[in-house]
């Protein structure tokens, strides 16, 4: 298998229970490097639990996670901590460290894990914050910054460590319009120019056509559809085309 | 009733086999730190971290010392005083103080003033995501946030529980001297005579154990939390209620200790 089409995430047979409240049923896809997965499904259906266990914050009840095939469920805690270095997350609050700066945000990655000196973590900072357009809000504190800047920030923060994978969790939610486009933009931007793999868990249709290069919906803890953009627009599978149409007939009625 | 107490049993359980989890995770986790040739937390965290335990604390816990010195020192005075044995007032009140009060009194300010802040604070980033990113981005939240606290309060609860010995003393002489008429000197003279150096290591053996129990809950209560802004509020109330109750249950057990090891 060449290096360009090797899976750089697989998710086996996947399961995962909370108490009694069964979650996920058995998730199984793979992504490709520099593939963009958005991944689609109902409010509470398990989108962001399931970018929660790729991360291993949450154990799976059963089944594996390979990144760069190695099983996320079975490393041990320090050989975790490295993996993760190479997955970047963007949250869907942002989570930025509220008594940080922005700059401060952006370094705490470096500063903890890397052997970078200080003139050299800045440089990556100023880099970092150019990337996303916040260039002059540096010695901000995230209270002081809107949702979307704080997203990019967000997204800034993840890329500081130069990931191979970026993980969104509802990345342009709660946007406007002109913010979307911008967060849109910089996932295409990362796939194309720095050949990132991005996750992206979004209900945001225009944006995941935007984005995606592969589409999967997730319904009643399986996913239902996997596919390119092109196969989801055409599917005949109740949920989904009901999903589309919703969004459809809501664009509609906004117009 | 029984399975009322059945619950509350395991639920007692159930925090205290959580607790250890805890301790030994952020040992572990500065373990492979060390083992990996950085340092486990930055020194700035915790230097801030003392700032705020140590040097933020000495008012209140003056304040506190003094008074009740004071007060102890006049009370037990004029009981002493009908039997013609006021003298023994530097004894009793520096002795009490070193083995009791100070350690006592500093574990119940620190409990509620930085117990609850160690809480309130832990309890607002973990409900903002903020512990869960910090995990995520393979930093080890315990190690980074845990450590400097708990070594903070660690390392300044023995030096507080000093500045309150001495703050007692000097409330009670001073109020020895102006109603008991004793004088500092013989204020003074009593103390070095009466107090012993096993009375001193209990006092500062006990504040060890008393900021440890402070650090560990309020980091626990704090990393826990459930629920948001009303969560935070409940953990910190809880976090107060468990510490300043553990270091009172803890303090009887450890009299008892000394005075059956070390008559």
């Amino acid at each position: 298998m060449s290096a360009g089409t090797a899976k750089l995430v697989e998710m086996r047979d996947v399961k995962f229970q909370f108490a009694d409240k069964v979650i996920l049923k058995g998730i199984d896809f793979s992504v490709q490097a520099q593939e963009v997965l958005v991944i689609m499904g109902l409010s509470g259906g398990g989108k962001s639990t399931l970018l929660s266990i790729l991360m291993g914050l949450l154990k799976p009840s059963a089944g594996s996670v390979l990144f760069k095939n190695q099983d996320m469920t079975k490393l041990s805690r320090s050989k975790l901590n490295e993996a993760r270095t190479h997955i970047g997350m963007v949250y869907q609050n942002a989570a930025l460290i509220s008594s940080m700066t922005v700059r401060e945000n952006i370094g705490f990655p470096l500063d903890q894990l890397s052997d970078k000196t200080d003139k050299e973590i800045g440089a990556v900072i100023d880099q970092k914050l150019e990337l996303v357009g916040l260039k002059d809000a540096g010695d901000k504190l995230p209270s002081e910054l809107s949702g979307g800047m704080q997203k990019r920030v967000g997204l800034a923060r993840a890329l500081a460590l130069d990931p191979e994978l970026v993980l969104f969790d509802e990345p342009t939610a709660g946007l406007d319009p002109i913010n979307t486009e911008t967060i849109d933009d910089l996932i295409i931007q990362l796939r194309e120019k720095q050949k990132v793999t991005s996750i992206i868990v979004t209900h945001e249709m225009e944006s995941a056509f935007a984005v995606a290069t592969r589409m999967a919906f997730l319904y009643e803890g399986k996913i239902t559809l996997e596919g390119t953009p092109e196969q989801f627009r055409h599917s005949d599978i109740p949920i989904v085309s009901k999903f589309l149409s919703s969004y459809s007939k809501h664009e509609s009625a906004k117009e | 009733m029984i399975a009322k107490l059945g619950t509350l049993t395991v639920s007692i359980l159930q925090g205290l086999s959580s607790v250890v989890w805890m301790v030994r995770e952020t040992v572990s986790e500065i373990a492979e730190r060390i083992a990996s040739h950085r340092t486990p937390f930055r020194w700035e965290d915790f230097f801030y971290q003392c700032n705020r335990v140590g040097v933020g604390s000495v008012p209140m816990v003056v304040l506190l010392s003094v008074f009740v010195g004071l007060t102890m020192a006049l009370l037990t005075g004029y009981q002493l005083q009908s039997f013609g044995l006021v003298t023994l007032v530097p004894a009793v009140v520096s002795v009490s103080f070193t083995r009791e009060m100070g350690p006592l009194f500093t574990g119940i300010v620190l409990a509620s003033r930085i117990g609850a802040a160690y809480t309130a604070e832990l309890g607002a980033m973990t409900s903002g995501g903020e512990v869960d990113a910090i995990e995520g981005m393979g930093i080890g939240a315990l190690r980074y946030l845990v450590t400097p606290r708990l070594l903070a309060i660690l390392c300044l609860t023995p030096c507080l529980t000093v500045i309150a010995v001495l703050s007692g003393i000097l409330g009670g002489a001073f109020i020895s001297s102006l109603m008991l008429q004793i004088s500092f000197g013989y204020f003074y003279d009593q103390v070095m005579t009466n107090l012993l150096v096993k009375d001193l290591m209990a006092g500062i053996v006990k504040s060890f154990l008393f900021g440890g129990i402070i650090g560990v809950i309020a980091c626990y209560k704090g990393l826990a939390v459930r629920g948001g802004a009303v969560g935070v509020g409940i953990a910190t109330t809880s976090s107060v209620v468990s510490a300043i109750t553990t270091v009172i249950i803890c303090d009887s057990f450890c009299n008892v200790f000394i005075v059956i090891f070390f008559p």
